[in-house]
């Protein structure tokens, strides 16, 4: 993007749901779906005269969120009230962090086209969440009526604000993609966009090359995947640039992206801009965190992704791009951690594989990044719910290792098992796909097809080399593609010299 | 026998001797209730039914020979701010007029468990934001003493209901004043308990770190009896205090002898009425006579409350307040063309005058490039009257004062000056800010309405505070003065 008229300048806003069973401030449910307003009660809902009580595995969780992103952690730390009318918002105000936020200046580090870069992170902190609105009649601009749904009010939030050190739509993403995997590894988070558990908002701003100052920034709102972030920040970088260079003057104002339309749309300017009006909120006691919560919290924070890939390179010797697509996804990396395991290859931290193993980890590495993920993918599933167990798929590597199978009867085996489920033994007995090895049972096949095709043989003789494909087509074809390949080469050259 | 005049103690002495059933004593009060409610106007939702029938199991538990708790069996009415499951809660607005929680607050659920009778629902200034009761979408209370005069408030019906005997004891709840000044004007024993030892869950709050709920009652070996069943830890509350709380009765005649009353002399200057200040002088007397020594001390701070109270108060109401929007519950206004004007619609008819006067006040104080100069600033004054006790403190055992400048004010004397309205808690105002217990019990009459007398304690020491009010209450008999209220058209 060098040739771009302008340096582009970023921060992310990324709201993170936390993965406790129970709301921030009360005990009702944050399980996803359900009927609307069932999993509600008099304090999420905000009916009058109710108090709110924090529930600290919501602080657990944002300080272990806060650890995995390098920053310090409060303190002392407090809630308050932001106040602004929404009808989603039953209280009219949200329970959030002002000027005393759980966790401050941390950084992610993203590696784009080769280049290692550092973003920082300004805060993390904790919130609630507002309920939903399902507007009649389409969207919002033409509802002739609105219905709330409360049930994720007070599912608690963590907000990771980025410092505007982002430079290209690139670094966003690998920005976004490194916190998605830190939250996953950590497990606060389960991350689901779809499902709105992650949601991302950007501030953008432009400015001539050189220039210190920053430009005036517009914040885009309602980005919802991978896929919208880039359209939504490609999308609002022209807009931003085609008025920049007309000589005109950005308004700084909220956007919203349109996904049907595939622009941004002016929510409010700032003059309109709301005055949230922040005070301590008196109904919650200030969060005094002491050391020793620390470093229970640091206690249970596990190998984080950038760690896991150095790991995998190391130890196993994958190649940084294959350590960089398993590690991206904790269910993914898991997977790989298993297979090994069932390999017998659990190494002691700082120890090597030997060749073999290597060879062993990059068969894994292959299958995983290949045909699994390509299956996965078409039937929208996760490895976290992959229907080949680790085992089982090392149990079929092993079954090719060892020559029971061929590759090609391999392919058959894994269909098979993806579908059913079944441990690739029992497939390979059920069907009778075990490999024919037998020289002898395999020599008289070869003969009988040589001796069957005599105009071929003299093709071969001829110098036509393609002739030795059409025999092993046919041998394959007779054992129904269980003959060893290697040996049905050897044998049908050694037929052909004696004719 | 008129049961409506006794105090609990005694008419649980009756039940347990069976001198008297549970039905006969609601049946006795409800009527009295009936009585005089037409010119007294303590009551917004009456629960007259539901109590008889509580009564009858009270009375089939008595007589199977079961053990009743010293509040069970007895009337009492709940301030209209207090949730109460099933029945109209409204805080006498009618922006929450047909609002019927469901759910009972910590106190009430208290209460019922107690085995407490509940008659109905009392009247309040909208809100609890007032100070003579008249601040109500129904119709002001009125004082029992003499009609024409407020009950104070903003817990006026709790203290009215209690005076006139249409229940034997009541809560209210006291933000800047509202148990004690209207217990004051109303000659009753009132109580604002130390922030954090009476659980607000399911109180609709005012302003949260200055709401507190306390009891009214006749004598005061009720109140210690009602602060037994109220007090007390609740995981619901985080800022309810997880500490033990004592019985409070054993506070009860206990000596004085010895003990050293603070007087700060900023609670005797000007704007304290004459016949108040006798009063206080007559007081102060009969406790040295008890072998108590009276001493003058300073709270520098004190003239900060009433501006440090006018910051605090309504910024977190404006905050608090903001959720009656009419999308969920309670009023909603008719014909809003969007969504911005139903808001602001409901918000213009369904809330009085007071009530959005403070949220004005509150939201200025709160909004960017104010909220240091005001709400920050009040926070800091705030810490500085807090301090002043705490010195205090240090010498004193308990601090007395005048409850009221005055006596109760002529209805709609004050209704336009609000200044001069926030005037009336000028005495009770920094006990609030600081988070301390008072009590207000009555120290005599003037011109035959009472005088109340503050007196200020510890923190978590309404014990000490039960005790010299006692003490106080068994050397003199203003307490068992009835108003002359007479029932029906008699009067």
């Amino acid at each position: 993007m060098r040739d771009f008229d302008f340096e582009i300048v970023m921060g992310l806003e990324v709201h993170a749901e936390l993965h406790t069973k129970s709301k921030i401030f009360c005990g009702c449910t944050t399980e996803f779906g359900g009927e609307q307003n069932t999993h509600v009660c008099p304090v999420c809902l905000g009916l009058p005269g109710v108090l709110p009580v924090l529930n600290e595995k919501v602080v657990d969780y944002a300080m272990k969120a806060g650890l995995a992103l390098q920053c310090t952690i409060a303190s002392f730390s407090k809630f308050d009230r932001k106040n602004y009318f929404y009808p989603d918002l039953p209280k009219a105000y949200q329970i959030s962090q002002y000027d005393l936020p759980i966790a401050e200046g941390g950084y992610i580090d993203i590696e784009v086209q080769g280049e290692k870069k550092r973003i920082g992170i300004t805060r993390v902190h904790m919130e609630e969440d507002a309920g939903k609105l399902v507007h009649g009649g389409g969207s919002l601009a033409y509802a002739g009526y609105s219905l709330a749904d409360y049930n994720r009010t007070g599912v608690p939030l963590i907000e990771i604000v980025s410092e505007p050190d982002i430079r290209s739509i690139e670094e966003a993403i690998a920005y976004l993609e490194q916190l998605k995997a830190i939250l996953e590894y950590t497990e606060v988070s389960d991350c689901k966009m779809e499902q709105g558990s992650l949601r991302c908002d950007a501030n953008v701003s432009l400015r001539p090359w050189g220039q210190k100052e920053l430009g005036t920034k517009t914040e885009l709102k309602n980005m919802n995947s991978f896929k919208a972030l880039q359209k939504a920040l490609e999308y609002e970088i022209e807009r931003q640039a085609e008025i920049l260079r007309d000589g005109g003057k950005i308004i700084q104002e909220t956007r919203m992206w349109d996904e049907n339309k595939g622009e941004t749309i002016a929510l409010r300017s700032k003059e309109e801009a709301h005055d949230y009006r922040y005070f301590p909120d008196p109904d919650l006691p200030p969060i005094v965190i002491s050391e020793e919560w620390v470093e229970r919290i640091r206690k249970t924070l596990p190998e984080l992704p950038q760690a896991r890939q150095v790991r995998l390179v190391e130890s196993y010797g994958l190649p940084a791009y294959d350590a960089a697509v398993i590690t991206g996804s904790k269910a993914m990396a898991d997977y790989f951690d298993q297979a090994c395991t069932a390999y017998g290859m659990t190494l002691p931290a700082g120890q090597k594989v030997d060749q073999k193993g290597q060879e062993r980890a990059k068969q894994i590495s292959n299958y995983m990044m290949g045909e699994l993920s390509r299956r996965l993918n078409a039937s929208e599933k996760g490895f976290q719910d992959c229907p080949i167990s680790p085992e089982n798929l090392v149990e079929l590597l092993t079954l090719i290792e060892g020559g029971t199978i061929s590759g090609k009867i391999a392919k058959t085996v894994f269909d098979e098992m993806f579908e059913s489920g079944k441990k690739p033994k029992t497939i390979v007995e059920e069907k009778g796909l075990v490999q024919i090895s037998d020289e002898g049972a395999l020599a008289s096949v070869v003969a009988e097809v040589v001796a069957a095709n005599p105009q071929v043989v003299a093709d071969f003789k001829a110098g036509k080399d393609k002739a030795v494909g059409f025999f092993v087509g046919q041998v394959m074809k007779a054992t129904r593609g269980k003959a060893n390949p290697g040996l049905v080469n050897r044998l049908l050259m050694e037929e052909l010299k004696r004719q | 026998m008129k049961l409506h005049t006794k105090c609990a103690h005694e008419l649980h002495d009756l039940l347990v001797s069976k001198e008297i059933s549970a039905t006969e004593l609601v049946n006795d009060v409800a009527a009295r209730l009936e009585d005089v409610e037409p010119k007294v106007l303590a009551f917004v939702t009456k629960t007259i039914d539901e109590a008889k029938a509580a009564a009858a199991r009270v009375d089939d538990k008595i007589a199977s020979g079961e053990k009743i708790g010293p509040l069970e069996g007895i009337p009492m009415a709940i301030k209209d701010n207090m949730c109460t499951e099933g029945v109209p809660t409204t805080c006498s607005s009618k922006m929450l007029h047909n609002f019927v929680p469901p759910y009972d607050a910590t106190v009430v659920r208290k209460l019922k468990e107690a085995g407490s009778i509940m008659l109905g629902k009392v009247n309040m200034d909208e809100f609890a934001m007032g100070s003579s009761c008249e601040n109500s979408w129904q119709e002001g209370t009125r004082n029992p003493w003499r009609l024409e005069r407020v009950p104070g408030g903003s817990s006026g019906g709790s203290a009215a209901s209690v005076s006139a005997g249409q229940a034997v004891f009541s809560l209210g709840s006291d933000t800047g004043g509202s148990i004690r000044q209207p217990a004051a004007f109303c000659g009753v024993v009132g109580l604002k308990p130390t922030y954090g030892s009476v659980s607000r869950y399911g109180l609709i709050a005012f302003a949260s770190s200055l709401d507190q709920i306390g009891p009214f009652s006749r004598d005061v070996r009720d109140c210690a009896l009602v602060m037994n069943a109220i007090a007390g830890h609740d995981p619901f509350d985080s800022t309810s205090a997880p500490i033990e709380h004592p019985d409070y009765t054993t506070f009860l005649d206990q000596s004085i002898k010895g003990w050293r009353i603070g007087v700060p002399k900023e609670y005797f200057g000007e704007g304290i009425d004459a016949d108040v200040s006798e009063t206080m002088q007559k007081a102060m007397k009969t406790l040295e006579s008890l072998g108590a020594e009276l001493i003058e001390c300073s709270l520098p701070h004190t003239e900060y409350a009433l501006p440090c109270y006018y910051i605090i108060a309504p910024a977190e109401a404006s905050s608090n307040l903001a959720r009656y929007d009419g999308v969920r519950y309670g009023f909603r206004a008719e014909e809003a063309e969007d969504l911005i004007s139903m808001f602001s619609k409901t918000r213009s008819e369904g809330f009085g005058e007071e009530v959005k006067r403070r949220i004005m006040l509150g939201t200025y104080a709160l909004s960017s490039g104010y909220y240091d100069a005001y709400y920050l600033k009040a926070l800091k004054v705030r810490t500085l009257i807090k301090q002043d006790f705490d010195r205090a403190f240090e010498k004193f055992d308990v601090l007395l004062s005048p409850t009221t400048p005055s006596v109760a004010f002529s209805c709609g004397d004050r209704l336009n000056n609000p200044l001069q309205m926030y005037q009336s808690d000028i005495c009770t105002l920094s006990v609030n800010l600081a988070g301390i217990p008072a009590i207000s019990i009555n120290a005599g009459f003037a011109d035959g309405l009472p005088i109340g007398v503050q007196f200020m304690g510890k923190p978590f020491e309404e014990g000490r505070l039960l005790q010299i009010s006692h003490a106080f209450e068994q050397a003199t008999s203003c307490h068992s003065q009835m108003p002359p209220l007479k029932g029906g058209c008699a009067e």
